[in-house]
C-alpha cells in the first residue's frame, strides 16, 4: 500500500497533464518542476496545464511485457512531444503497424495499472492517434 | 425554476463483437441478430471500464457547451459496473474534469437507470437553486455470463448531461418516475455476472414500469405521444423499445433517431440517456422529445424535454454519438474474451 501516497501526489499530472512554466523564461516542463534550472533564483513558476496534443517523437512496441501489462501485449511506447515542447513517455493505443514516427497524437483518459487485485486502480493518460 | 440540459457528451468505445459470432461460439441460431435487433454491442479496450468511460463522456460534455468546471456543484455517477465497491466513480471523474472540489458527489446503482435518476437528483439541487450545475452520468462496462442471453447484448458506453438553469439546450418541463420491487435482474455482491428471470424480465419487469412511468407522466403533463417529434425509451434489445413505443401510441419515426442498439448494445445505465443525446444530436429548438428510461428491480423515469435555441450553438463542439459508429474495429469472441477479462490467466 506505500504507493498509494505516491499515486495520490501525481494525480494532477497523471489526469490532466499539469506541468509547471516559468514566466521568466517562458519555458515549460513536464514533469512539474519548483525550479526552472535554466532561470534560478529568477525564476517564476506557475502551474500549467498542456493541453495534451503532441507528436511520436520515437517508439516501441512491447511484445514481452511484465505481469501487470502482459494481457495488453502488444502495445507501443512512445517519446511524445507535447505541442509546448516537454517530451514525456507515454502508450500510443493503436496497432503496431499504424504508429509511426511524427504522428499526431491527442490524449485520452485509461487505466495505467493496478496494485494486484484488492490495491487501488491507477487512472491516468495515454494517447490514441489525432 | 426551470431547469434542464446545459451541455451533454457521450463516449463509446471503438471495438464491436458481431452477434453472429457469439452466436456461432455458442451454437446458438444464426439470425440471434434479427431475433434481437442487435447486429453488434461495443466493447471496452482491455484499459477502459465505466470510470474512463464517465470520464472521457464527461469532458465531452465539459467542452461541448464550454462550461466552467468549477461551477458544477454536485456529481452523480450511475452504473452498475463501478469499478470500486467502495471508493466513488465521481471523485475521479471530478478530479478529471478539473472541479474545485467544492462540491457533492455519490454514485448510483438502479441498474441501467441509475444515470436517469442522477439527471433528477441534479434538477432538484439546481431547481432550488443549491447549486449552479449538477453532472449526471450514466456510463457502463456491462456483464453477461458466457454463453448467457445477456450476452448478445451487454456492452460498454456512457453518457453526462450537465443540468442548469441558464443557456439551456433544453428545458426538462417535467418528469414522472415508477418503482416496485420486482425482481427481475439482479447481481449479488462478488459475483462477476448478474442473474436474470429470463422471460420474467419482459412483462412484469420492462413494459409494466416503461408504460406506467409513461402514462404517468402523460397524465401529469397533459400531453398525448403525438404531442412529441421523438421518443426515446430504454433499448435492452432491439425490440422491446419498439414494443413499448407502438403498445403507448408512439411511431417508428418519433423512436428511430434514438434507437441506436442494433449498433452498440445496451450500454446499461447509459441506454436511454445515449438514445436521448443521438436525439438532441439531430432535434430543432421547439421540437419536444419523450424519455422513458427502465432499470431491472424495478423502476422507471420518464422524462418530457423540450429543445431551445442553445442546442444549435453547442451541438457540433463535441461528437455526436454517431460519430462513434464510425472506425469501429471488430473482434472475434477469443480476443473479446480478453477483452471483458473473462480469461483467468
Amino acid at each position: 500500500m506505500s504507493t498509494v501516497p505516491r499515486f495520490w501526489r501525481h494525480i494532477p499530472q497523471r489526469y490532466n497533464l499539469v506541468g509547471t512554466h516559468c514566466k521568466n523564461c517562458d519555458e515549460y516542463y513536464f514533469p512539474p518542476r519548483t525550479i526552472c534550472p535554466t532561470c534560478r533564483r529568477e525564476a517564476r513558476m506557475e502551474d500549467h496545464k498542456f493541453g495534451g496534443e503532441g507528436k511520436v517523437v520515437t517508439y516501441t512496441t512491447i511484445y514481452n511485457a511484465t505481469d501487470d501489462f502482459k494481457r495488453q501485449t502488444p502495445y507501443n511506447l512512445a517519446i511524445i512531444e507535447l505541442a509546448e515542447g516537454p517530451r514525456l513517455t507515454g502508450q500510443v493505443i493503436c496497432s503496431p503497424s499504424d504508429i509511426e514516427i511524427g504522428m499526431r497524437v491527442r490524449p485520452v483518459f485509461r487505466i495505467l495499472g493496478r496494485d494486484g487485485d484488492r490495491g487501488i486502480i491507477y487512472y491516468g493518460t495515454k494517447f490514441v492517434p489525432a | 425554476m426551470p431547469a434542464g440540459i446545459v451541455s451533454y457528451g457521450v463516449y463509446i468505445p471503438r471495438y464491436r463483437i458481431r452477434a453472429e459470432e457469439i452466436a456461432r461460439v455458442w451454437g446458438e441460431r444464426e439470425d440471434m441478430a434479427k431475433s434481437l435487433n442487435v447486429i453488434q454491442k461495443s466493447v471496452p479496450d482491455i484499459d477502459e471500464d465505466a470510470v474512463t468511460i464517465a470520464v472521457e463522456a464527461s469532458r465531452n460534455a465539459v467542452r461541448r457547451a464550454s462550461i466552467d468546471p468549477a461551477r458544477i456543484g454536485a456529481i452523480y455517477a450511475g452504473s452498475e459496473s463501478h469499478p470500486y465497491a467502495v471508493k466513488p466513480t465521481g471523485t475521479i471523474v471530478g478530479e478529471a474534469i478539473g472541479v474545485n472540489h467544492e462540491l457533492t458527489a455519490a454514485d448510483f446503482e438502479f441498474a441501467c437507470k441509475a444515470g436517469t435518476a442522477a439527471v433528477q437528483a441534479c434538477i432538484g439541487l439546481v431547481s432550488s437553486e443549491l447549486i449552479d450545475l449538477g453532472l449526471a452520468i450514466g456510463s457502463d462496462t456491462s456483464q453477461g455470463a458466457p454463453g448467457d442471453a445477456l450476452e448478445y447484448t451487454a456492452a460498454a458506453g456512457g453518457a453526462a448531461f450537465i443540468i442548469g438553469r441558464e443557456d439551456l439546450a433544453a428545458e426538462i418541463e417535467g418528469f414522472y418516475s415508477f418503482t416496485t420491487d420486482t425482481p427481475d435482474f439482479w447481481r449479488r455482491e462478488g459475483m462477476a455476472y448478474p442473474e436474470h428471470g429470463g422471460r420474467f424480465t419482459g412483462e412484469p419487469g420492462y413494459f409494466k414500469h416503461v408504460t406506467s412511468a409513461a402514462r404517468g407522466l402523460l397524465d401529469k403533463m397533459e400531453t398525448g405521444p403525438e404531442e412529441y417529434d421523438y421518443a426515446v425509451f430504454h433499448q435492452p434489445n432491439g425490440k422491446f423499445p419498439e414494443r413499448v413505443a407502438k403498445r403507448l401510441g408512439f411511431s417508428r419515426d418519433q423512436t428511430e433517431p434514438g434507437l441506436v442498439v442494433p449498433w452498440i448494445g445496451n450500454t446499461y445505465s447509459g441506454s436511454s440517456l445515449i438514445g436521448l443525446a443521438a436525439t438532441l444530436d439531430v432535434a430543432s429548438p421547439g421540437e419536444r422529445i419523450f424519455l422513458a428510461s427502465f432499470g431491472s428491480g424495478a423502476g422507471s423515469d420518464a422524462f418530457s424535454i423540450r429543445v431551445k435555441d442553445g442546442i444549435d450553438d453547442i451541438r457540433d463542439r463535441a461528437p455526436r454519438v454517431r460519430d462513434y459508429f464510425e472506425d469501429v474495429v471488430h473482434l472475434d469472441y477469443a480476443v473479446y474474451t480478453k477483452h471483458k477479462g473473462k480469461l483467468r490467466l
